[in-house]
């Protein structure tokens, strides 16, 4: 047993059941390889449907022009933006597996990471979205790029916040493509050579570039993860640093505060891992994978909630404490008229938000909570509608009431084509999510069987036996001299 | 590339391939390659395998990505159209860190990648060879490669006897070609004799 890396039996196994290679590679590749069931093609027809109510809404605000929107003169930032940082925030929960974790060497990880990352990916197409669609003019929206063109040429402007933006929303999604897909070409490769249909093999021999596992091959392929691992650290947290700089580099009381870059990329994680819970729970549920997915990994998982829903909740307090502390009276009107008061128009939303995401989390300190299959479901919804909120109280209740009073008449609610758009989104995330779980395998196959000799309970269990007789025989030992 | 002729074991335990790999070794023979399912640790120390350059590869392309940038953002503001915005300096380097940044690590990501298939010869409807098909399963399959010299019975006795549960003699292309998994394609080009 040299080979085996010692790993203390007070870690619970990561890998249930008595498994070997070839029982995981089984196991995950049957939910891909068997037909799709009848629950999958329900979700999936209801994704479709959502995501042409979006397509829908987002054509006739196309040809209507953004009028179609609520938006007013005060409130210029509404849904869309609101939608926008709520996808990029979920997004992040996949990095921070995927990268900053196998930079820890958190085995668990292993377990979670393939379907985290593409919810990463589908969550960064669906944010993009929306500040596209809001420009309006969105046969325009090539001018965000820096080419050579016949305006003089009249470049974009790099010292902008927005632009900034373009560039880091832009690379997270490619980084994350790569990144993903890097890791999914040897699982191709196991499904191409297990494939008897005749598409299949096509398919996946396409897809799997001609993989063949070969040991120089597996090399440069840890190199790879390592680096992008590296690379994605320090971009997810420039992310969200950036979005927050769309906020904190303005001069509009409750966004221009420096606490803003930490307070986005904690809640971005925090936001993530409750939209990665909510997936897992059904998904594990769905496909059968109970066994790969432990209950071990949601208690964790519950875990870096708490932790990043209380430092959102410090964060709060923070920003409250500072617009007081500041004595400017605008910031200090904006916290405590704009949001603080529960009686002013919008006071509701900034208590929910509060309840959702301060509150709600501290159930989490007791174990038997964080073990909780339905409890812990329940709080991933909660959190996420708290999290949106948090958007949405940032951005509105920092516009409603500028610094001129004649233009506070106006409450800003969406129309039915805002929310069909935030709908659509959503129809679009779970359209690729469904055709994800269908087609790949939402398990990395080859990293469970890399940890399984080491986390898989049966060879736990072989260890047990191991480690005892071994400190028998050394006390035994000691006795003697 | 062309077609060899080799001598393939398979192996089921990690700890029996590490010694296998050390024997085979020994006895001069050559390991053309091992095909694992899983990224084994220490094995390509195992094999005598140099390290990969690759990270440095990825640090050239991301100096690339900044120096890039900062050229052509500098280039921009300065020269070609500078702009007075609020009155502030036209080289405003602060603000241009986070899209430099944001380059270095574009550039770093796609230029591995790139180099990382391209060093592999990875990508679609690329067709390779292989020599058991539950190398990507459960098996770690060793393939020798067999010269004028090698006396292939020798060779598979001595794998069966280090352990291999399973021991062939293979042609196979070393190469790669463009076709589909879903039928036997021939080769492109001329086909090279196999050695006999």
């Amino acid at each position: 047993m040299a080979l085996l890396k010692y790993e203390s039996q007070v870690r619970p196994p990561l890998v249930d059941g008595n498994k070997d290679y070839h029982q995981v590679t089984e196991d995950i590749c049957r939910p891909v390889e068997a037909k799709p069931s009848g629950l999958w093609w329900i979700g999936f027809i209801i994704s479709i449907i959502l995501l042409l109510f979006g397509v829908f809404s987002v054509t006739r605000e196309v040809i209507y022009g953004t009028g179609q929107w609520n938006l007013n003169k005060t409130v210029g930032w509404g849904w869309d933006i609101t939608n926008f940082v709520w996808w990029v925030g979920i997004g992040h929960a996949g990095t921070l597996i995927s990268a900053i974790l196998l930079l820890f060497r958190q085995g668990w990880r292993t377990g979670v990471n393939r379907a985290a990352e593409a919810m990463t990916i589908f969550a960064v197409m669906c944010a993009g979205q929306f500040p596209i669609w809001h420009m309006g003019r969105v046969w325009n929206a090539f001018f965000v790029l820096p080419y050579p063109n016949t305006r003089g040429p009249l470049w974009v402007n790099f010292n902008s916040p927005l632009l900034w933006d373009v560039f880091a929303i832009s690379t997270y999604f490619t980084v994350s493509l790569l990144f993903w897909y890097s890791g999914l070409l040897p699982d191709l490769a196991t499904l191409r050579d297990r494939a008897r249909e005749k598409w299949r093999k096509n398919f996946y021999g396409l897809a799997a570039f001609g993989w063949t596992g070969s040991t120089k091959h597996w090399q440069r392929h840890e190199s790879l993860s390592l680096v992008l691992a590296g690379l994605s650290t320090p971009l997810v947290l420039s992310v969200h640093t950036i979005v927050s700089f769309d906020f904190a580099t303005s001069v509009i009381p409750g966004w221009h505060t420096t606490i803003f870059p930490p307070y986005f990329v904690a809640g971005a994680i925090f936001s993530g891992f409750a939209m990665v819970q909510t997936l897992l729970l059904v998904t594990r549920k769905v496909l059968g994978l109970q066994e790969y997915i432990t209950i071990e990994h949601i208690d964790v998982m519950n875990k870096v909630i708490i932790l990043t829903g209380s430092i959102v909740g410090v964060a709060y307090l923070t920003e409250l404490f500072m617009a007081w502390y500041s004595g400017v009276e605008y910031e200090w009107f904006a916290f405590k008229e704009n949001r603080a008061n529960l009686f002013s128009p919008y006071g509701w939303s900034y208590w929910l938000m509060m309840g959702c995401n301060v509150l709600s989390p501290q159930i989490f300190w007791f174990r038997k909570m964080r073990r909780n299959l339905i409890v812990t479901f329940f709080m991933s919804i909660l959190v996420n509608i708290g999290m949106w909120f948090e958007r949405f109280v940032i951005i509105v209740t920092s516009l409603y009431r500028d610094y001129l009073p004649s233009s506070w008449s106006t409450y800003y609610s969406p129309t039915v084509w805002e929310v069909g758009f935030y709908l659509g989104t959503f129809g679009l995330f779970f359209t690729c999510y469904f055709l994800f779980a269908k087609f790949f395998p939402v398990i990395a196959v080859a990293e469970i069987k890399h940890i399984l000799k080491r986390s898989g309970q049966n060879y736990k269990q072989k260890m047990d036996v191991v480690e005892r007789k071994s400190v028998e025989e050394f006390a035994s030992e000691q006795m003697h001299h | 590339m062309a077609i060899k002729k080799f001598v393939v074991g398979c192996f089921d335990e990690e700890q029996v391939l590490f010694s296998a790999v050390k024997n085979v070794r020994k006895a001069g023979y050559k390991i053309h390659d091992v095909y694992t399912p899983m990224p084994i640790h220490g094995l390509d120390a195992a094999m005598g395998l140099r390290d990969t350059s690759l990270h440095t590869a990825g640090f050239i392309y991301g100096i690339t990505g900044t120096t890039v940038a900062f050229s052509f953002i500098t280039w921009v503001f300065t020269t070609d159209w500078p702009m007075n915005i609020g009155g502030k300096p036209f080289f405003s380097l602060p603000a241009w860190i986070p899209i430099m940044f944001e380059l270095t690590v574009l550039f770093a990501a796609v230029g591995m990648v790139l180099t990382f298939c391209y060093l592999c010869q990875l990508a679609p409807f690329v067709k390779k060879d292989h020599f058991h098909p539950r190398s990507t399963d459960d098996l770690f399959v060793m393939a020798i490669e067999c010269t004028e010299k090698t006396n292939e019975d020798e060779v598979a006795a001595f794998l069966q006897n280090i352990g291999a549960m399973e021991v062939s003699t293979q042609y196979k292309e070393t190469g790669w070609w463009m076709g589909r998994y879903d039928r036997e394609t021939k080769l492109f080009g001329k086909q090279v004799e196999a050695v006999s």
